[in-house]
């Protein structure tokens, strides 16, 4: 049965693929077929590209019966979030204004991942514009939780996460500009990677906060991700802030060696605000990782506290300049009853942004407005480098640190949306990563009294997701919390 | 009461590097609508912008010929409004950290004296598209091509006193520019355009009046017009006991005179904040000297030298400095006749003349530069008279024939064949036996008379000495 | 920091965003609690401290001056809502 191919790790796929046993379209079909099973529960998807996929599959088919594949995933299906420009394929960002807008070029981790031989399969339902935490706010309606159809699987990158988790997709990838990759994966019992801010090109990424904004790979495990990170790192000649890094050491992330290695935990993550359920996950992931031969040790970070203001003026800020150019003239969404060109700013923006949208775009605005800009926008950014200095103050003493990736597990839908302040509060252990620009992936380390998956972070050193991913395999290989939802009560098939 | 005005001038001015500032598109003017254009300069989801080296490096070149000192940690900032001509609702430009600060450019004023006019600040961004009005629906197509192309803005203090001033300014900044090769400044197809702030106030009193801005003006004539305008507007109002508003107003040059432009809602509100998909740029000590060396003499040295060591007046070489051009021609000219007073003349008087007349630019000359140079050899060698010279030179500059070819193919040149001269003049005399009796006769004036005579049948392709030596020889 | 419905109809101007009144009588509360909570960033000691753009030191960063052929128009057209001429069109601009 084809669709017990998306049991397998995409690494596992790949050599099955690659020595014949399983043929690339097969395993496309196999998603495919998952799709049409699952899709109308979960809302995993806005769109599929079949013609495409099936064109590139045979392509590397090719290749593959010729004996010129060189890449781990090649023949391997990934699913891509709707903020990542893929040519001729619509790329709406889960937003109105944007529903047709099918770009003129490729992004160039898809030009990277379709270099490694990688097909697309199909774009990702998110939060609109990568807004939010629980993919509620798209146009195309939320996505659900695969282990609780009621719950959210969290967001921005909610169907990366959930697709995965409900075997609708194989890899995927998404984006983390304050947790996007990471929470969702957290509530959905799945592994993601935030990577280091410039190790991955953002060109073609649709932008919310430029100075924030890494894609992200999602999957089953660690090798996995390792994997794909691989592929689409790199200096890329188109974006600016990209950078030259050392080489990233996949063998070495493979022995999953944990011995000797440091790991702080700040003190303020496990304090006020986290579930006793989360914290205790934690704790144990801890002693875990202590049994693997390393140290852990809490410590202070006072500066948590200020995490979301300097997150959200920084970010809303960037974002309300770089939504300024969806003003129905160029592409997407331009309202019919606009009647002068004020008019056609106003009402297509109105009509085609949502309301999360529009709240920080209005907020934005305010940090940046003439009055304002001094005491919020360059305030943040004055924080911002106590954030970082704070940060690179505890990798002196240590190696990584560990921490918790939200303060709950998997939220009822509809319970974040009436209060935005609550929602946001919910990224206070992610949104500082992003803030410093530095690597943290994350794995499932337990499961709440609801059954719902808990995750831990494994925060590290600029560029150095060798280590804690390193680490993260370790873990993953001494522990069992990777599991299928269809297992749990509660997840439909 | 009497007035003065205090004026500041922003000029624009397009690089003529051969990309756009933050694509690889060409900066080619005209074209046909949005060919011009990629992802990134027409704002595409997803596109990140990237420096162009060169337009760093021509930053730093303006910067050093207009005695600034190079801001060497610098970087980008974000200017956000909605206009349909700017693609991504900001233009990224330089507000906190500009390249070039603190420079200079020298006029003289009105006394005689040198003044510095100082400039505050140059700084680089992105050029905005062309908005074209249809004038058959009631609607504006909107060109890309623009979009991107490289900018300095050169901002001077408000040291300008007059429209005299101000247009010294421009002239000499235009020349500096076009001796560095950083941009073609043409003004007519708009990559050099200046804003005018201008505001009036008593005589005596310290404290500036009210400024208003005229945006975009693209003519030296159109802006000495407006200056002129503005000014009197100003002072009249003042006079009226009103006040001047703080306002932008557009100059319509037919009309000869300006109106209020719509306000546009919180224009004043850029919203700036540091560019986030641009890295800072840092210029080393090394790269400043390396520029400094690429520097060719600049207008003011050259007028000095050409004055100094060539002996020419001031007058005529501070026309001749203000234009590359202009130089370019006269040094070639220079090369070839080895004279450099008759080619400054030459310039300045017949060059001007046709330029004048036909209402054409120094950087519209069409004729190859070796040609007035030839054309002064001729004349100097005796080979052409100056009559023929002129003709000769008009008929260059009209339709940049090849004068030595022309003089040979049309029998221009002087003869020098006394033989053939002899013959025609005894032509001459035996068709004017009235003539040539009555001087033998007595009669003096005969004597011009048949001088005249035989020009006209030489053609003046004899020297008038050589014509009257003859004449004298043959009739004894 | 107080939030009034002026500076939210500000707000929404600057956005070129217009809310329903329903929607605005919302906003302005959402943004009243936001707006709060940022507030506490005050407490922050930042003197001296230099503003942190970008993450990392990354500086000089540039494309060389060699042309390259621009994208073709038909294709950026074909998302344009409306076009006339080869031209993005939009409603009569006023000065």
């Amino acid at each position: 049965m084809s669709i017990d191919f998306l049991k397998m790790t995409a690494l596992e796929l790949a050599k099955k693929i690659q020595c014949g046993e399983i043929k690339v379209r097969d395993a496309v079909d196999a998603v495919y077929n998952s799709i049409d099973n699952y899709d109308s529960t979960y809302n995993c998807y806005i769109s599929t590209c079949k013609e495409q996929a099936y064109k590139k599959a045979d392509e590397v088919q090719a290749k593959i019966d010729s004996g010129n594949i060189a890449s781990p995933l090649a023949g391997v299906p990934v699913s891509v979030k709707d903020n990542i420009c893929t040519k001729g394929i619509t790329t709406t960002c889960a937003s109105k204004i944007l529903e047709n807008f099918k770009p003129t070029y490729n992004a160039t981790v898809v030009e990277r991942m379709e270099a490694a031989d990688m097909i697309i399969v199909g774009k990702l339902n998110m939060d609109e514009f990568a807004m939010g935490s629980t993919t509620e706010t798209s146009h195309f309606g939320a996505t659900n939780n695969p282990w609780d159809i009621n719950r959210v699987p969290g967001g921005s990158s909610g169907g990366a996460a959930a697709s995965v988790a409900a075997s609708e997709a194989v890899i995927s990838l998404g984006s983390d500009t304050g947790g996007s990759v990471r929470q969702p994966c957290s509530f959905c019992g799945v592994t993601g990677l935030k990577p280091t801010y410039g190790s991955v090109s953002r060109y073609g990424l649709v932008a919310f906060a430029s100075s924030l904004d890494p894609n992200g790979p999602v999957a089953k495990d660690v090798a996995d991700c390792a994997a794909l990170f691989e592929i689409i790192s790199g200096k890329d000649a188109k974006d600016g802030t990209s950078m030259e890094f050392p080489k990233f050491d996949f063998s070495k992330v493979l022995d999953g060696d944990v011995k000797g290695k440091k790991i702080g935990i700040p003190s303020d993550y496990l304090g006020e605000g986290i579930s006793p359920d989360v914290k205790d996950a934690i704790l144990n992931a801890a002693n875990e990782l202590q049994k693997l031969g390393a140290t852990v040790e809490e410590f202070p970070m006072p500066i948590v506290k200020y995490a979301i203001p300097t997150y959200y003026i920084i970010a809303c800020a960037e974002a309300c300049s770089n939504l300024s150019r969806y003003d129905g003239v160029k592409y997407g969404y331009s309202s019919p009853v606009a009647e002068n060109l004020k008019e056609t700013y106003i009402k297509s923006r109105s009509e085609g942004f949502g309301m999360e949208v529009k709240r920080r775009i209005m907020l934005g605005n305010f940090v940046l407005s003439s009055g304002y800009y001094d005491a919020y926008y360059k305030k943040a950014l004055q924080a911002k480098k106590l954030i970082q200095a704070s940060f690179f103050e505890a990798f002196e003493k240590y190696d990584m640190l560990l921490g918790p990736v939200a303060p709950t597990t998997a939220l009822k839908k509809g319970e974040s949306l009436s209060d935005p302040l609550k929602m946001y509060l919910g990224d206070i252990y992610t949104v500082m990563i992003n803030i410093a620009g530095l690597p943290a992936v994350c794995v499932p380390c337990g499961f709440d009294s609801n059954n719902l998956p808990i995750g831990l972070q494994l925060i590290g050193k600029p560029f150095d997701e060798t280590t804690i991913m390193q680490t993260a395999l370790g873990f993953q290989k001494a522990t069992d919390f990777v599991k299928n939802p269809e297992l749990i009560k509660g997840a439909a098939k | 009461m009497n007035y003065e005005m205090t004026l500041g001038l922003e000029v624009h001015t397009e690089l003529s590097t051969n990309t756009k500032i933050f694509c690889n598109c060409t900066t080619e003017f005209g074209g046909d609508p949005n060919t011009h254009v990629c992802e990134v300069c027409s704002g595409m989801p997803g596109t990140l912008p990237l420096l162009n080296r060169s337009v760093v490096d021509y930053a730093i070149k303006t910067g050093l010929a207009t005695n600034c000192s190079i801001t060497q940690y610098n970087k980008f900032d974000r200017k956000n409004y909605f206009y349909p001509d700017l693609p991504k609702a900001y233009q990224i430009s330089q507000l906190y950290l500009p390249i070039c600060q603190t420079g200079y450019v020298e006029i003289n004023s009105a006394d005689g004296s040198t003044k510095k006019v100082r400039i505050k600040e140059i700084h680089m961004e992105e050029d905005a598209g062309k908005l074209i009005h249809d004038p058959w629906e009631d609607c504006t197509l909107v060109d890309y091509n623009r979009c991107g192309v490289p900018l300095l803005e050169i901002v001077s203090e408000p040291d300008l006193c007059s429209a005299e001033e101000a247009i010294e300014y421009l002239e000499k900044l235009k020349a500096i520019l076009e001796y560095t090769g950083v941009s073609d400044c043409k003004m007519q197809e708009g990559s050099l355009r200046a804003d005018i702030n201008l505001s009036v106030r008593p005589v005596g009193q310290a404290e500036l009046g009210v400024r208003t801005e005229m945006k975009n003006m693209n003519s030296f004539k159109a802006i000495s017009r407006a200056i002129e305008s503005e000014s009197k507007r100003q002072i009249e109002l003042l006079e009226e006991g009103k006040r001047v508003v703080q306002e932008t107003r557009r100059w319509d040059d037919n009309k000869g005179m300006s109106y209020a432009m719509r306000s546009k809602e919180d224009a004043h509100d850029y919203k700036y904040f540091p560019e986030p998909d641009l890295p800072p740029i840092e210029i080393s000590d090394a790269h400043i000297e390396d520029i400094r060396g690429t520097l060719p003499e600049l207008p003011e040295q050259k007028k000095q030298r050409y004055m100094n060591e060539l002996g020419l007046p001031e007058y005529d070489t501070g026309i001749l400095t203000n234009s590359v051009h202009l130089v370019a021609l006269f040094e070639k000219t220079a090369e070839i006749c080895g004279n450099p007073k008759d080619a400054a003349n030459w310039i300045m008087v017949e060059l001007m003349k046709l330029l004048n007349d036909s209402g054409t630019l120094p950087e519209n000359i069409s004729f190859d530069d070796s040609s007035l140079g030839k054309i002064i050899v001729m004349l100097a060698k005796g080979k052409i008279t100056r009559d023929t010279a002129k003709k000769v030179f008009a008929k260059v500059f009209a339709e940049n024939i090849d004068p030595e070819q022309y003089v040979k193919d049309n029998n221009l040149a002087v003869m020098t064949d006394n033989t053939a001269i002899k013959s025609t003049i005894e032509q001459v005399l035996a068709d004017n036996q009235k003539s040539v009796d009555e001087y033998k006769g007595g009669k003096a004036q005969a004597l011009q008379y048949l001088i005249g005579q035989s020009m006209r049948a030489l053609r003046g392709q004899a020297p008038a000495q050589e014509v009257t030596k003859i004449l004298k020889e043959i009739l004894g | 920091m107080q939030i009034g419905s002026e500076l939210v109809s500000y707000l929404e101007a600057l956005g070129r965003i217009e809310l329903s009144d329903d929607e605005r009588v919302k906003c302005e509360k959402d943004l009243q609690d936001i707006l709060s909570y940022i507030d506490t960033l005050n407490e922050l000691d930042t003197s001296n401290v230099e503003p942190l753009s970008h993450s990392f030191p990354v500086t000089n960063v540039f494309h060389e001056d060699e042309v390259k052929t621009s994208a073709d128009r038909e294709l950026l057209l074909s998302n344009a809502p409306h076009q006339k001429d080869g031209c993005f069109k939009v409603p009569k601009t006023v000065e």
